[in-house]
Order: C-alpha cells, then sequence, then structure tokens
C-alpha cells in the first residue's frame, strides 16, 4: 500500500467564519438607522426685551433714536404695506436699502451700526412668517456669500402703542 | 473499474461586495448621526430665512416655547393657549434659580409658526418678561438663497 506523502496531500483552505462580523455589522447598520434623526438647520435672531424697556426717547444724547418699522395687516393677516418713520415703504429690499443708508449717515456721524436700534410695530393678526422677513431685511445682508450685520438691537413696540 | 466521484460541491458565495456596502451604509448613518436633543416639532412650521445660521455653541439654560398656527403654546407635550404658559415659566424659573443660575440670563427660544398671528408671538414674550426674562431667540429655519 502506497503511503500519502505531503505532496500528494490536498492543500487546505485557510477559511474565517465571517459570521460573527456580519452579525455585528448588522446589528450596528440596524442601531445607526433606527436612530437616524434628520434635523433641519434653524438658527435664531437674538431679542433683548427687559421689560422695562419702553419706547421712549434715548436718555444718553449720543444715543440715535429707534427706528420704527410699522407692518400693517389685512384681516386674514397678509401684509398690507411696511412704513419706516412713518413713510411708507415698498417692500422689504426697499427697506433693506433705507435701513443701509441709515447706517452709514450714523456711521459717517462717528456713530456706530451696533448703535442703531429698530422697534417692529406689528399688527397683531399679521402673519409671524413677514416679522421675520422684516427682521430678516433689517439685521443684515448677503453680499458675495458674506453676511454683513446691520442692526443687532431689534424689539417689539409695546402693545400700547398707537397703530396707525 | 467504478470511478470515484468527488464530495459534495460547496458553492461559495463571495461576501465582499456586501461586506462592501454594508460598510459604507454604516459609515454614512454615522455621519448623520445626530445626538442633539433639538425640540423640533412637526407641527410647528418655521419661516425660513437666510440669516437664520444656526448658532455657533450651545445656548446657555435655553426654554423653548413653541407657538402652533393655531395660536396654542406646545409646552411638555401638550398644546396650552397662550394665556396659561405664565405658571410653567414660573416653575421654568425656580428651578433655574434652585440650580444657582442666573434665571435673567437664561434664553426663551421662540419656535413659532409662520402662520400664527404676529399678537400671539407679543403675548409669549411679553409674559416671559412678567416672569422676568430678558433674552428672546426667535428661531427660523435656516435657507440660503
Amino acid at each position: 500500500m502506497a503511503r500519502e506523502t505531503p505532496k500528494l496531500r490536498r492543500r487546505e483552505r485557510l477559511a474565517i467564519n465571517m459570521t460573527p462580523m456580519i452579525d455585528v455589522v448588522f446589528q450596528l447598520m440596524i442601531f445607526f438607522m433606527l436612530t437616524l434623526n434628520i434635523v433641519a438647520p434653524e438658527g435664531d435672531f437674538d431679542i433683548r426685551m427687559p421689560q422695562t424697556k419702553s419706547a421712549g426717547p434715548p436718555t444718553d444724547e449720543l444715543q440715535l433714536p429707534p427706528i420704527r418699522v410699522r407692518l400693517a395687516a389685512d384681516p386674514a393677516g397678509r401684509l398690507l404695506g411696511i412704513a419706516m418713520n412713518g413713510e411708507p415703504v415698498a417692500d422689504f429690499a426697499a427697506l433693506q436699502q433705507r435701513v443701509v443708508g441709515i447706517i452709514e449717515a450714523a456711521v459717517e456721524s462717528g456713530g456706530a451700526a451696533a448703535d442703531v436700534e429698530l422697534e417692529l410695530d406689528c399688527d397683531e393678526q399679521l402673519d409671524y412668517a413677514y416679522v421675520v422677513q422684516a427682521i430678516t431685511a433689517v439685521s443684515g445682508r448677503v453680499e458675495d456669500g458674506r453676511v454683513i450685520e446691520m442692526i443687532k438691537k431689534i424689539s417689539f413696540a409695546p402693545a400700547t402703542a398707537d397703530a396707525e | 473499474m467504478a470511478v470515484k466521484t468527488g464530495g459534495p460541491a460547496v458553492t461559495e458565495v463571495d461576501m465582499t461586495p456586501m461586506i462592501d456596502v454594508t460598510f459604507q451604509l454604516i459609515t454614512f448613518f454615522m455621519f448623520v448621526l445626530n445626538f442633539s436633543e433639538a425640540e423640533q416639532d412637526e407641527r410647528i412650521q418655521l419661516p425660513a430665512s437666510q440669516l437664520a445660521k444656526p448658532a455657533d455653541g450651545v445656548l446657555e439654560t435655553p426654554i423653548t416655547v413653541q407657538l402652533t398656527a393655531e395660536g396654542g403654546v406646545l409646552y411638555a407635550g401638550e398644546i396650552l393657549p397662550v394665556g396659561q404658559i405664565g405658571r410653567s415659566l414660573k416653575q421654568e424659573w425656580e428651578i433655574i434659580t434652585a440650580a444657582g443660575k442666573d434665571p435673567t440670563l437664561a434664553t426663551v427660544i421662540v419656535r413659532a409658526d409662520g402662520r400664527a398671528r404676529t399678537g400671539d408671538v407679543q403675548q409669549v414674550i411679553r409674559i416671559c418678561q412678567e416672569q422676568g426674562f430678558e433674552r428672546f431667540a426667535l428661531r427660523a429655519l435656516y435657507k440660503p438663497e
């Protein structure tokens, strides 16, 4: 009987058992899928309004009087008109242009853009989205992909303010 | 002479592409994973703004008040009329004080629906002011042009 030599032995294959790894990988995938929470990016407009805040004239002589922006609404809550310091403004783009002019004038007269204050006087039934549009128009502008900040001190007019 | 046949044929499935794809998926889910507990509610459709960029850091002691289009306030999982949130805010004030923090430094995040009445938003702010809160953040959806 011929004895089997090593040369003739069939080549053995080294088989790695992949089953535990695949099990763990699938467990991980299921975990990540279940914890997936797609959050839409949100941002804030900061408003500092202590209760003692009043719409009266500034106590500091160097302080500029606040810009008063009025947003009028129809009974359905749609925007009816915009006015800045009593003068009608066509739209939010025009409002932004006017605010840019005021800030440039303030800077030329030795003030700073950060000193300019703005007070929003809105009709109660106005849709809140228009308020955010107005705040967007006055708080900054985007030029060449860069945000240029404008008015940071924004507040709501007291509820007792006279409506136009 | 009888021909000796081989053993049973073993069909080997190539697992490499499947494992590749699975690892890609895991990597994707790991990158989009968000553990932040942002209080978002699908009932609130925030107005969009290109300037509402997400804050760089985390607000200190944030209190979120969510206002629906119908004028209800979503607070602690239930909808309350705007006029009834004063008591809840007072509790928040006491909790912050008990934790040894300054409640006037707390920020009230107002997440109001774009269709909500501005008067309701102002009333929420007024009630917060009555409780002593001074800092407010009007939240909007960041939408670059």
